[in-house]
């Protein structure tokens, strides 16, 4: 069946997954549910810990078993050492057919991809899935789908029911023995635990991981005591040097200065910026410079952000501290600094993924961005983006928050240069669609900005202003006038992951890859 | 041979591009530099030389530039490379060579030959190659308005610093005391024969404010442009080569009001209080022409 963004997702998917296809952004505007319901084992006695010994311990306490459902955070990206960590036991014990529910896979888990071979992981359910994995299940190695959806659609499949967790992990940089988790204070600081909010909530049981025990009460918690069954301390569980880099360095790269100096020309032209205005940005080169430009103009003007949000990195920190900006909102911290700041600085405030960018709860911040800029894998001409599937087909990246916060804001802006390499960033198809062109309305390439037609205030507002405009099929022919058109990738019939919309829809499919033949 | 409409076009900003690095050359255009100076060259390990010729004369071919113009820098007349550096320049239709360490006229009659016979060769319109050359040495230096006059291809000089100031016993200090004579001889000589002057690089890229103060400098000492090693110089050459709005104005009220009184038979008038002339002409003009660059003009001149 074609659903809104042209896709034909195959009936015998629909069918397997009991999944609708996309029917649009705003199709569930309104929609009443019943949330799902989780088991408690209650806690009366007062013997006063939680504490098990083993991860091994702590599978049997929680009632182990083939079919589980298993989810974990990323917040220590690619330092985490938990997932590992406990995947390497559940193996151990023979477990077979575990679902993974994970917020992000990246490298770091590159060393269970083993698990895939043999049947212990049989389903993956994440942001996306970069390194090893995202290769295994291009190639057909999960036995089962591998669901891609953004951190707003995993809170929405957890507290929906859609998702049902038996054992939640979540590596906790500092805990009590009775279950208070906080992000800071510990030798794996990672500043935030907003991705695990919903599985504390939901999961049957929820077993915290520890490097550091700390007295209890461990206040403030951002996970406390009433969700928590079990606490283990393990020796080690990220590596601080992976989990946050050093603030990143300014980038020098003139290409990516010239897109930000044309994204923020673009922002400013914009009626939404003014006073009180509010803004999401990424960490690439692109974004961090046109955060600093466009500084430089809220100083000039004397123009206050209302609140940032999203995933946080030094630039933003400087500019609540400078006092451009109000308040930050955070999901997940990118460098040292943001973690010291989240940690410090009263006007920076920990919210839950859910908070952040969830469709299906009462409003998400996402819903109150005036700006985000975001980046992209490919843009096409319809104004769908791609962050997830290669251009050689492969499951290479992650939605993150990107079509919760383009959904959400008043004027998303994707920057993406128009080739990378030889291979055109802007095309006529995406190969795969991960966000939707509704809610794309601007991008900014290196040869120009093309805005959405059907933003017709947004392209009346921008006009006469000294800014390179493009239509997006222009930017598309000077990429292939360059790159040439490329052929499509070809894929094998068998669908090996899906790509979900915010609402649980399907969005895309993404087949499993083949090696490429020449026609001729 | 008709005079190539190119002569004496917009160069604001000349900058070098080693012509070996296909990332650099693909499309240095998106940052609106006038002049491209591809160099086969300094940039160019002598091992890689044959290597670059053919990345430069597939660029040429290949690659439409938008606009920004393809210089060529080939090598010295000291080698035995610059004679095919410049039938490659010729065949892939390079539109300006560029000489390194031009001492004086007969040099620059050298590479013009090779070049009527090169487009001879690849069947290029004659005079489509344009010429200009680098000033390296105090030799070059003293002589160059025989070097700006040595060719109807000549488009101008251009001052190369570092060499200049190791022949003069100096170093290149940041002040521009070391480099003043060379500058003001060159733009007397450029000027007296009609062609254009172009500036020496800036090479600290952290002294942007030094960088600025210079091109100013050069600006208001009547050079036409200033050659450049990052695209991050670029915005700044423009800018201090942008006519104010002031400027701009009165430009074309001189423009305007010179054709009208032309038609009229008045040699002499005024404009805004100031006594005007045929002899604003050309500077009015051009001043238009550098608002356009800008696109800062909007009106219909």
């Amino acid at each position: 069946m074609i659903n809104a963004v042209g896709r034909d997702i195959p009936e015998e998917i629909l069918k397997a997954t009991g999944k609708e296809v996309f029917q649009g952004t705003h199709h569930f505007d309104g929609f009443e549910y019943q949330t799902a319901s989780h088991k408690v084992k209650c806690v009366i006695n007062s013997n006063g810990t939680k504490l098990v010994d083993s991860i091994h311990d702590v599978l049997v306490k929680c009632g182990i078993k083939d079919g589980m459902t298993l989810s974990f955070h990323h917040h220590f990206r690619n330092g985490d050492k938990v997932l590992n960590m406990v995947m390497e036991e559940v193996h151990n014990m023979g477990i077979k057919n575990i679902t993974i529910c994970a917020s992000s896979l990246g490298s770091q888990n590159d060393p269970i991809v083993y698990m895939l071979d043999d049947g212990t992981i049989t389903e993956i359910q994440s942001s996306g899935v970069r390194g090893q994995i995202g290769k295994a299940i291009s190639e057909g190695r999960l036995q089962g789908l591998a669901i891609m959806r953004s951190h707003g659609a995993r809170s929405r499949a957890i507290e929906s029911g859609e998702t049902h967790i038996d054992i939640a992990f979540i590596g906790a940089p500092t805990a009590d023995e009775y279950g208070n988790l906080n992000a800071n204070g510990g030798k794996a600081d990672c500043g935030v635990l907003s991705y695990s909010a919903a599985d504390a909530m939901y999961a049957d049981r929820v077993v915290a991981i520890t490097d550091t025990l700390v007295p209890f009460p461990n206040l403030p918690a951002q996970i406390t005591q009433t969700y928590v069954d079990y606490v283990v301390k393990v020796d080690e569980i990220g590596d601080p040097t992976k989990i946050a880099t050093g603030a990143a360095k300014p980038t020098t790269d003139q290409r990516k200065l010239l897109m930000a100096k044309y994204c923020t020309d673009f922002v400013v032209a914009t009626p939404y910026f003014k006073e009180g205005f509010s803004y999401q940005t990424g960490v690439g080169g692109a974004s961090i410079a046109s955060t600093k430009f466009l500084a430089e103009i809220m100083r000039e003007k004397n123009i206050h952000m209302s609140f940032g949000v999203g995933g946080i990195a030094k630039p933003m920190c400087d500019l609540l501290e400078e006092g451009l900006i109000k308040t930050l909102v955070d999901t997940q911290d990118f460098d040292q600094d943001a973690i010291k700041s989240v940690a410090t600085n009263p006007n920076h405030h920990y919210i839950t993924a859910s908070e952040y960018a969830d469709p299906f709860n009462k409003g998400a911040y996402v819903n109150k961005l005036d700006f985000v800029i975001l980046a992209a894998l490919e843009v096409d001409t319809h104004f769908n983006c791609n962050v997830v599937v290669g251009s050689d087909g492969v499951i290479t990246g992650a939605q993150g928050g990107h079509p919760d916060t383009a959904a959400g804001a008043k004027c998303t802006i994707v920057i993406a240069p128009i080739m990378q390499g030889r291979i055109p960033t802007i095309c006529t198809d995406c190969t795969t669609v991960t966000t939707p062109g509704e809610d794309v309305d601007v991008v900014v390439t290196d040869y120009g900005i093309a805005i959405n037609p059907k933003r017709t205030d947004l392209i009346e507002a921008t006009k006469d202003k000294g800014l390179p405009l493009k239509t997006i099929e222009e930017l598309r022919d000077i990429a292939y006038s360059i790159t040439g058109e490329p052929e499509k990738v070809q894929f094998g019939d068998r669908v090996v992951g899906i790509i979900e919309g915010r609402d649980g829809t399907i969005m895309d499919v993404v087949r499993q890859i083949k090696k490429f033949e020449f026609n001729n | 041979m008709i005079e190539n409409p190119n002569k004496k076009r917009l160069r604001r900003s000349m900058m070098f591009l080693n012509a070996q690095k296909p990332s650099l050359i693909k499309d240095p255009y998106i940052y609106k530099i006038d002049s491209l100076m591809l160099d086969l060259e300094d940039a160019v390990a002598v091992t890689a030389k044959d290597t670059a010729r053919f990345s430069l004369y597939h660029a040429l071919k290949t690659i439409d530039y938008r606009g920004s113009e393809r210089v060529v820098r080939i090598n010295g007349l000291d080698t035995d490379l610059w004679e095919e550096d410049i039938r490659v320049c010729v065949a892939g239709g390079a539109d300006v060579i560029r000489i390194p360490k031009t001492e004086d006229a007969s040099m620059v009659r050298a590479v013009e030959e090779k070049i009527v016979a090169a487009e001879e060769e690849f069947n290029r319109e004659p005079g489509s190659t344009l010429i200009m050359s680098a000033l390296e040495s105090c030799k070059g230096v003293m002589n160059a308005y025989e070097v700006c006059t040595s060719s109807d291809r000549m488009i101008g000089v251009a001052l190369s610093g570092g060499d200049y100031t190791k022949d003069l016993q100096t170093r290149i200090t940041g002040t521009g005391v070391e480099l003043m004579g060379a500058r003001q001889q060159m733009i007397i000589a450029a000027r007296a024969a009609g062609v254009q002057c172009f500036d020496t690089v800036w090479t600290n890229l952290d002294d942007m404010e030094g960088f600025r103060k210079e091109v100013q400098m050069i600006h208001d000492m009547g050079f036409d442009g200033k050659s450049c090693i990052n695209p991050r110089q670029i915005d700044i050459v423009h800018d201090i080569y942008t006519p104010t709005q002031k400027e701009i104005i009165f430009s074309e009220k001189v423009i305007k009001e010179i054709d009208d009184k032309k038609a009229k038979g008045i040699g002499v008038f005024t404009v805004d209080g100031k006594m005007i002339d045929i002899a604003f002409y050309d500077g009015a003009k051009r001043n238009i022409m550098l608002a356009k660059a800008a696109g800062v003009y909007k009106g219909d001149l």
